[in-house]
């Protein structure tokens, strides 16, 4: 079989859409620069840190500098980008009118939402891997690279250390997955897709600042953005799994609620674009 | 499968067939009660004013909207049941073209076609080379969307709908934007299309264009299919008028009625009428012995212009 004749044909399309179009290698672009800008920030920075913090380690390893990025770009840049696309998704068909050819193809509904999903979160994992790739180059090239001490506890080797860094991007993943869910569903219900980002962005935006407000602390608990920052705890030594994974459990749920929203709302729509 | 299908299905010989196809928006009724039947091998012209209910019908048919009540099929399968088999052997084009406007016209194709599921993928160049051949778009298959012109657009729609052989082409306004070469173009394509076999519903406002391409119609008013059949038919039907032009026509119309005559109307120095059994020799024989004055006398049928505004209705204002 040649390339063309593996199944996916449509899925791999769809990633061509998404990688090739200019807006999202820029937001590509500006995400691998951040963890570079930090970096040199630091670097030209005379104030002397501290360790036991994340930003505070870069200067002792520059394996904090991957951490100190994906800190940074986690409340608000990371769900920009995600919103953006995910967003996209079904709007942006639907804005150009070439959603009525793909379902007269025929593509089935559920089908397109499947494959927009898939096609999302390659775009979430490669967000992430951008963030941390690139805060992994930039240290290396201007911090030292040896033992380092997590957040506490003893030092650790430097492939421990990426271990981890690795676990946290992935766990990162998940829960900005979740944002990426709940701008597919938002993105059935418009034919505007810039309407369909504000509103996932929104969205996202209000859990965090309820989270923020104290009088509210009976709901934050069940609030999506409420673990996000929560992977911290995988850079303790031994590993504190126990906010970590009601934290998965919690954005997996929310993942299916926004999917099967997604579903209901697409599958019995009249698409009129 | 298809074969069979056709048979089996409940508008055996039809390319299209609905049965009490409704749309109903809020309270009105968009599309109300429409039982098409477009014959396979037909070239099916499909008619009305705008806001007839034309495309919310062709939305129905192609699935993209869900019908309030009623059922149809597509080449002899029930849509409900394995409409998607169905589509994968309609090309459609409607309401306009629409692309991703920063992929070239090359890559839109591709790109659609890599959704379909049926479609084979070791092909996919040639295919997309020859549908864009046979619509005159190679020279800019390269070039993004974004830069095409109105007909170039068009032409890639069409190009789209012509990726894989076709059994039904469902075509909106496909002549919408085209030069007088290009439309001559569309229509050659067409009248091609259909010689090889395949089935063309046309849903057109341009009825010279109907008239010239098209063996059976189907005519839309305010969400209703107030005539189906066809075209030579329809244009039979029509009944025949006198046109008298003369000097006197108040003395003009008096022979007329006189002479059994309806409809009889004047306006400046022409008098109409339906001429009904009446033998036209008579009636100039008896216009002359009356000492009216005969310029001109003529047996026509009304154009197809003004026996489709009697058929919708006179008036600019949209229905519904």
């Amino acid at each position: 079989m040649s390339p063309a004749e593996l199944p996916g044909r449509f899925f791999r399309s769809e990633l061509k859409l998404v990688f090739r179009r200019r807006r999202n290698v820029a937001l590509l672009t500006i995400l691998g620069l951040v963890p570079v800008l930090i970096s040199i920030a630091v670097k030209t920075s005379n104030r002397s840190s501290r360790g036991g913090s994340i930003f505070g380690g870069i200067s002792e390893n520059g394996l904090f500098a991957a951490l100190a990025a994906l800190l940074a770009v986690l409340p608000l840049f990371l769900p920009l980008v995600v919103s953006v696309v995910a967003g996209d998704a079904i709007a942006g068909e639907a804005s150009t009118g070439t959603l009525r050819y793909l379902l007269s193809v025929p593509v089935g509904r559920t089908r397109l939402l499947t494959v927009k999903l898939a096609a999302i979160l390659v775009w979430c994992v490669a967000c992430v891997a951008t963030v941390a790739l690139m805060g992994v180059l930039a240290g290396l090239a201007l911090f030292p690279s040896g033992e380092l001490t997590l957040l506490s506890g003893r030092p650790v080797a430097y492939s421990v250390g990426l271990g981890r860094l690795a676990l946290v991007s992935g766990y990162v993943v998940v829960v900005i997955a979740m944002v990426g869910a709940l701008g597919l569903f938002v993105s059935t219900m418009t034919e505007v897709p810039v309407a369909a980002m504000a509103a996932t962005l929104t969205l996202t935006i209000v859990s965090e600042v309820a989270d923020a407000v104290p009088q509210l602390s009976a709901i934050h608990g069940w609030l999506p953005t409420h673990y996000w920052l929560q992977w911290v705890d995988l850079l303790r030594d031994p590993v504190r799994t126990v906010d970590i994974s009601t934290g998965l459990l919690v954005t997996l749920g929310y993942v299916t609620v926004f999917l099967a929203l997604a579903w209901a709302r697409f599958g019995g729509k009249d698409v009129t674009s | 499968m298809s074969e069979e299908g056709l048979v089996a299905g409940s508008g055996a010989g039809a390319a299209i067939s609905s049965i009490g196809l409704t749309k109903r928006f809020g309270s009105v009724n968009a599309v109300d009660g429409v039982d098409l039947d477009v014959p396979v091998g037909s070239v099916y012209g499909f008619l009305g004013p705008n806001g007839s209910g034309k495309t919310t019908t062709i939305r129905m048919l192609l699935g993209l909207i869900f019908p309030t009540s009623g059922s149809h099929t597509l080449l002899g399968d029930d849509f409900l049941t394995s409409g998607a088999l169905a589509l994968s052997r309609v090309g459609a084009l409607v309401e306009g073209p629409a692309f991703h406007p920063y992929l070239s016209g090359h890559a839109n194709l591709v790109r659609l076609d890599a959704a379909d599921r049926s479609a084979d993928a070791g092909t996919v160049k040639t295919r997309v080379g020859e549908a864009l051949d046979r619509v005159g778009l190679s020279a800019a298959a390269a070039k993004r969307y974004r830069a095409y012109s109105l007909g170039m657009r068009q032409r890639l729609g069409i190009a789209a709908a012509l990726l894989r052989p076709r059994d039904l082409l469902v075509l909106d306004e496909p002549t919408n934007g085209l030069d007088p070469q290009g439309t001559r173009e569309v229509r050659t394509l067409v009248s091609d299309l259909a010689r090889g076999g395949v089935t063309v519903f046309l849903s057109s406002h341009l009825l010279s264009e109907v008239e010239q391409l098209c063996t059976a119609v189907g005519v839309m008013s305010a969400g209703r299919l107030v005539w189906q059949g066809e075209l030579a038919h329809l244009r039979e039907q029509q009944a025949k008028q006198v046109r008298v032009e003369t000097p006197a026509p108040d003395a003009a119309a008096r022979v007329l009625t006189a002479a059994g005559l309806r409809d009889v109307a004047r306006a400046d120095a022409i008098v109409t009428a339906t001429l009904g059994d009446a033998d036209p020799e008579q009636l100039v024989t008896a216009l002359v012995r009356a000492g009216v004055g005969v310029r001109g006398f003529a047996v026509e049928r009304p154009s197809f212009e003004e026996q489709f505004v009697g058929l919708t209705g006179e008036g600019f204002n949209v229905s519904g």
